[in-house]
């Protein structure tokens, strides 16, 4: 019964979002398209998210094969187990809120761009996304993974009369091939040669599999699946897309689809591969910390706000890396305790991340859609004109960056509980890596709060520094509803913590022979973490803090006086200010550009331009800085040369001639036959 | 080195000597300010176009010779933080705009204490195409303290007297 | 009962010294420039002054700069009310550990940041930005300072920092600790914005940081920032103090342990006092671009904290 009912809510969500691909095509009006395309998506996103709630609460996984389907490599095999569970729950947690907002931000494209397709891709995505969730074997997987990077592809590109985003989808798009070619070759080396490849088979092959080869795969699998995750190098193509994106499809983007990145990378290493060595949780380690400094190095000098939340991405990743890392590194060093309360972290932070980040995407499509513009520099003052906008989005820099009592901090704060036993372990080499990943750690906390103030504060407070700023006007009904919802879930996710751990805790127990993470019962209001004698309590602090506020503002108003005048801003006496006075997004990170300067080389251009008859009177001053995007130009750019080159040297097979064809034919046809003839002889 | 320096020299700080006559009140100050303001006293100081030698006696006050922290009175950068304006100068043209910002970014209860002969009748500047005015043309005064330049001493007893406190030691 | 009539006590003590920290540090410096100076508690009549004057708020300004002050307030005052100042075991203890008190008090940093940037002054936006750049950078050299304390206690709890060194006074001297305490020493001289990071008692614009941020705010607002940053630097000596040096905080709940706990913490308050005024007698204020370098040797320290509270279990 229960899992007739359970199939039920499965076949629900996949037709939601079927017909809303289906129905988003029909000719109609377009504010019609854009609601039902919403609609069908947010009701495939409870959908899955009642699907997930089911698994986990009945413990059990969900299985269902259709063979019949694709008759080639097994054929559609479903299966939900409680990892998959989780991410399906992430997926529908962030779809719902984005499919609501995407309604009325999509209003902009009517007659410019096609709303029928944007609502068609969007429920196309969604129902790939899940699937790769779902997938229990290799052909189910592959298909519905290339699917989700087809469908975003094609969302990405929506914007398309703009330069930027054509670059930005040519970058997304030959990135997550080579991508899919990494996790491929993965798959197939764990293929049996006679099997339809279905995960329990390949988890049997993995088990027979010598450690070298082992290790391959799972390089492999960090590579393709680290690609879609953002993690260093494989980052490029995330601030090119995310931010091109229209504004739904970015929060998605960086708030579902890189976690599904980290979803492929905990299926093989702890699912299909099993226990590993050490080096595997240490590079994890090792490139998590790489990506959580870069993101965050190169988020501080963005002056874009969306490029700003697209390398803070990259960064989040990376922490969700190092908690990944240091778990695989527990199991290996057999404290499984110690791992399941890293990789219970990790989720955490996934899940708090995909929450604020959807958040903060949201609330900078907001302003790019009220002002037509994403640099910072030309933005301020938003928070008079879009109050809805300016508090949802002051939550998520709250949370992103890691402030009590909020959601970031709760999971920043398991973080670091769960890396102390890793700096005390007796193993070599372990303590040193570990303490310089716990520097690493915290730099970037601090780097990231002062990056989201300078995004909040430039983008929303003081005076508006161009014309747009000063008309902007407050997002629509379902784009503020959205917000709102999604800042109110980073509160609960935050304050809740006590209730969330034990939660997740459950989720990977069972794989690589992984305890539940299971706090003490009389914990209450505290999280506490077990085996450590640390305990917080986020919900008891915010009311505290609440308490104290209350207490000095009823004191102030009892015994301070009370008069208030409004006057200008002080500024030594000056006859009149202009906004052109304030400090800008660029000036606000110049102490760390700084600081950082050998890791930014950056350049300076100034141009004075003077007037002809006298060199004393300045007519204009231009100034232009770059930083070195050492990856796009010492990686990348050496990279597409040459294959570019050795792509136009290929060409020449290609001499137009008929002739030189049919010959081309004749031999490959010869080849043919003489390598079956020696196979088979 | 420095510390030995410093204990051998031990405390300078000269009782306050001298008179009022320098000294004259230009307006009566409100119960409620003495109250307040008795205690602790922030001062701004304002060059309204002054020749700085009012300046130079000023810069004494928060020496260890003169001293006016004894007495709860500390010098700020912003008049949103100040009680007191400390005003010299002949107020010129350009700076009277200023001078006027900065006594109304000044939160109530506030003192205007002008310094030097300037502040009070432009002094040698009288009659100068750039010069307003004397200050209390700008902003209302609370007392003006004579001389060319005061001495240190004088300002010292002038912020007092506008503060209606006798000096203690 | 008595452990919650403790904790409320402990918090209300705390939150009336921290003016009076403020104002002894300023008399003792006043003392080493040769003069006289105001006694030290005048901070108490400057506190008083403010709540009693008018409130100028800019026409650029927000709601936030009308919140910011009441945050950065109970924010500090949350993180003063979870640090052991006289008291191990006190139903708090729980609530937060050594890292919720650090990340509070970046709360309440983030808070006046943002309060600097609101009003539209330049000033404002320059303090602001070099507030979070000393803060960002002092952030790893707390977190590896709290490991190597963490490391000896076995856990971030504060009471059990506190308690590790009671119950094995040798570790006071170990070097892992001796580290963590010179490097916990340049992070609170830069938190709380004293020479030779920041001059509190600057007038120059240009070699602000913390007071550029508050030079929008009058009256009352200023006097609960005011009475945050002498929190803040109570919070920074009491945890110098009492987790180094934890001798006399009151491990039960009787009146005599109080006293002893409060004779105590006076006293390490009037060390810690004398040796910050000694130093800002000493030294003169860092080029703001120098600051790095000198939170990079407080980093160094703090890794070597941890290399040596490893090595030495």
């Amino acid at each position: 019964m229960t899992l007739e009912t359970t199939a039920c809510v499965l076949a629900y969500m996949v037709l939601a979002y079927l017909g809303g691909a289906v129905v988003a095509l029909l000719p109609l009006r377009s504010g019609l398209t854009r609601a039902l395309s919403a609609a069908a998506a947010i009701a495939g996103a409870l959908a899955g998210i009642v699907l997930a709630a089911r698994v986990l609460i009945a413990g059990a996984p969900f299985a269902l094969t259709v063979p019949a389907l694709l008759s080639v490599g097994g054929g559609l095999a479903l299966r939900l187990d409680t990892l998959g569970a989780f991410f399906l729950i992430l997926v529908g947690v962030v779809a719902a809120p984005a499919a609501l907002y995407g309604a009325g931000y999509s209003r902009a494209y009517t007659g410019r761009y096609s709303l029928r397709w944007l609502g068609a891709m969007l429920n196309l995505f969604l129902l790939t996304m899940s699937v790769v969730t779902l997938a229990d074997n290799v052909l189910t997987f592959v298909l519905a993974w290339e699917a989700m990077s087809v469908a975003s592809y094609f969302l990405v590109m929506t914007e398309h009369e703009r330069a930027d985003t054509v670059a930005a989808g040519g970058w997304y798009l030959a990135m997550t091939h080579v991508g899919l070619a990494l996790i491929l070759s993965a798959f197939l080396l764990l293929v049996p040669v006679d099997g339809g490849g279905s995960f329990a088979e390949l988890r049997l092959t993995a088990a027979a599999l010598s450690p070298s080869l082992r290790g391959v795969v799972f390089v492999l699998a960090v590579l393709g699946f680290g690609s879609k995750a953002g993690l260093v190098p494989l980052h490029v193509w995330l601030p090119r897309a995310h931010p091109a994106a229209p504004s739904h499809v970015s929060a998605l983007m960086s708030g579902v689809m890189v976690k599904l990145g980290v979803y492929g990378i905990l299926r093989f290493a702890l699912d299909l591969l099993g226990v590993g060595p050490a080096w595997w949780g240490a590079l994890l380690i090792g490139l998590g910390a790489a990506s959580a400094l870069v993101g965050v190095l190169y988020a501080l000098m963005e002056d874009d706000l969306k490029r700003l939340l697209a390398y803070s991405s990259v960064e989040n990743v990376g922490l969700i890396f190092i908690g990944v890392g240091a778990g695989l590194l527990f199991t290996s060093l057999h404290e499984p305790a110690a791992a399941a309360l890293a990789l219970a972290a990790a989720l955490y932070h996934a899940l708090n991340h995909a929450v604020f980040k959807g958040l903060l995407f949201l609330g900078a499509g907001a302003v790019a859609h009220a002002t037509g513009t994403r640099d910072m520099n030309r933005l301020g003052g938003l928070v008079r004109r879009l109050p809805w906008t300016a508090a949802c989005f002051l939550v998520g820099a709250l949370a992103i960056g890691g402030l009590p009592p909020f959601n970031g901090f709760v999971s920043e704060w398991l973080l670091f509980q769960s890396l102390l036993p890793a700096v005390g372990s007796s193993a070599p080499l372990v303590a040193p890596v570990m303490t310089l990943a716990v520097g690493a750690l915290a730099l970037t906390a601090g780097l990231a709060a002062a990056a989201f103030v300078k995004a909040f504060g430039i983008t929303f407070l003081a005076l508006p520094r161009s014309v747009e700023a000063r008309e902007a006007h407050e997002a629509s009904v379902t784009m503020r509803v959205a917000m709102v919802g999604l800042a109110a879930l980073c509160a609960v996710l935050g304050l809740g913590a006590a209730f969330v751990l034990p939660a997740l805790g459950s989720i990977l127990a069972g794989y690589a022979g992984l305890p539940r993470v299971v706090p003490p019962l009389t914990a209450g209001p505290l999280l506490v973490p077990p085996g450590g004698g640390a305990s917080i309590s986020p919900s008891l602090v915010a009311i505290g803090l609440l308490l104290a506020m209350g207490a000095a503002w009823l004191a102030v108003r009892v015994g301070a006086a009370r008069g208030l005048r409004v006057g200008d801003t002080w500024g030594c006496g000056r006859i009149g200010q202009t906004p052109r006075m304030e400090y800008t997004s660029t000036a606000y990170a110049e102490p760390l550009r700084r600081v950082f300067a050998e890791l930014y080389r950056p350049t300076e251009d100034l141009t004075i331009d003077v007037h002809p008859e006298s060199r004393y009177f300045v007519q204009s001053i231009a100034y232009r800085s770059e930083i070195v995007p050492w990856f796009e130009r010492y990686v990348y750019g050496p990279l597409v040369r040459r294959v570019a080159a050795g792509a136009g040297r290929t060409r020449a097979i290609q001499s137009g001639s008929a002739h030189a064809y049919l010959a081309y034919l004749v031999v490959a046809l010869l080849a043919l036959l003489a390598i079956s003839l020696a196979w088979s002889g | 080195m420095l510390f030995s320096k410093i204990f051998r020299t031990g405390l300078v700080t000269e009782p306050l000597a001298g008179d009022d006559a320098a000294i004259a009140v230009a307006r009566e100050l409100a119960a409620r300010t003495r109250r307040l303001l008795g205690r602790a006293l922030a001062i701004r100081e304002v060059d309204a176009g002054s020749c700085n030698g009012c300046e130079l006696e000023i810069s004494g006050l928060t020496g260890p010779v003169y001293d006016s922290e004894r007495f709860g009175i500390h010098f700020v950068a912003s008049p949103r933080h100040a009680d007191l304006l400390l005003v010299t100068g002949p107020v010129t043209r350009n700076m009277e705009v200023p001078l006027r910002k900065t006594w109304e970014a000044t939160p109530a209860p506030k003192l205007v204490v002008a310094v030097g002969d300037c502040a009070r009748t432009c002094g040698v500047f009288a009659g100068s195409y750039a010069v307003v005015g004397s200050v209390d043309r700008v902003v209302p005064v609370d007392a003006f303290v004579d001389g060319c330049p005061p001495e240190p001493a004088d300002i010292l007893r002038g912020i007092l007297v506008a503060l209606d406190r006798r000096a203690a030691r | 009962m008595t452990r919650w009539a403790i904790e409320i006590a402990q918090g209300l003590l705390v939150l009336a010294l921290a003016p009076g920290l403020v104002g002894v540090v300023r008399w003792l410096k006043a003392r080493l420039q040769s003069r006289r100076g105001a006694p030290p508690w005048q901070p108490y009549y400057e506190l008083r002054k403010l709540f009693g004057k008018e409130v100028v708020v800019s026409s650029s300004a927000s709601w936030l700069f009308r919140l910011a002050p009441y945050v950065v307030f109970a924010s500090t005052a949350a993180a003063a009310c979870l640090v052991p100042s006289l008291a191990v075991g006190r139903p708090l203890d729980a609530v937060g550990d050594l890292l919720v008190v650090v990340y509070l008090l970046l709360l309440g940093t983030v808070f006046l940041a943002l309060a600097g940037l609101d009003p539209g002054s330049a000033f404002g936006g320059m303090g602001s930005s070099r507030e979070m750049t000393v803060a960002a950078l002092a952030e790893p050299t707390v977190a590896l300072a709290i490991f190597a304390l963490a490391l000896s206690a076995g856990s971030t709890n504060l009471g059990q920092i506190v308690g590790r060194t009671l119950t094995d006074p040798a570790a006071a001297l170990s070097p892992g600790h001796l580290f963590a305490f010179a490097a916990l020493f340049v992070v609170m001289l830069a938190e709380t914005g004293r020479l030779p990071v920041d001059n509190p008692a600057t007038h120059l614009e240009l070699t602000m940081i913390h007071e550029a941020m508050v030079l929008e705010y009058s009256g009352r607002y200023l006097a609960l920032i005011e009475w945050a940053a002498a929190l803040k630097l109570l919070v920074f000596f009491a945890l110098l103090g009492n987790l180094f040096l934890p001798w006399g905080v009151a491990v039960a709940a009787s009146p005599g342990a109080l006293a002893v706990a409060l004779g105590s913490l006076l006293l390490k308050l009037a060390v810690i006092a004398v040796v910050v005024a000694v130093l800002e007698t000493r030294l003169a204020k860092l080029r703001l671009f120098r600051v790095p370098e000198l939170l990079s040797v407080s980093f160094v320290l703090a890794l070597l904290a941890v290399t040596s509270s490893f090595l030495a279990r």
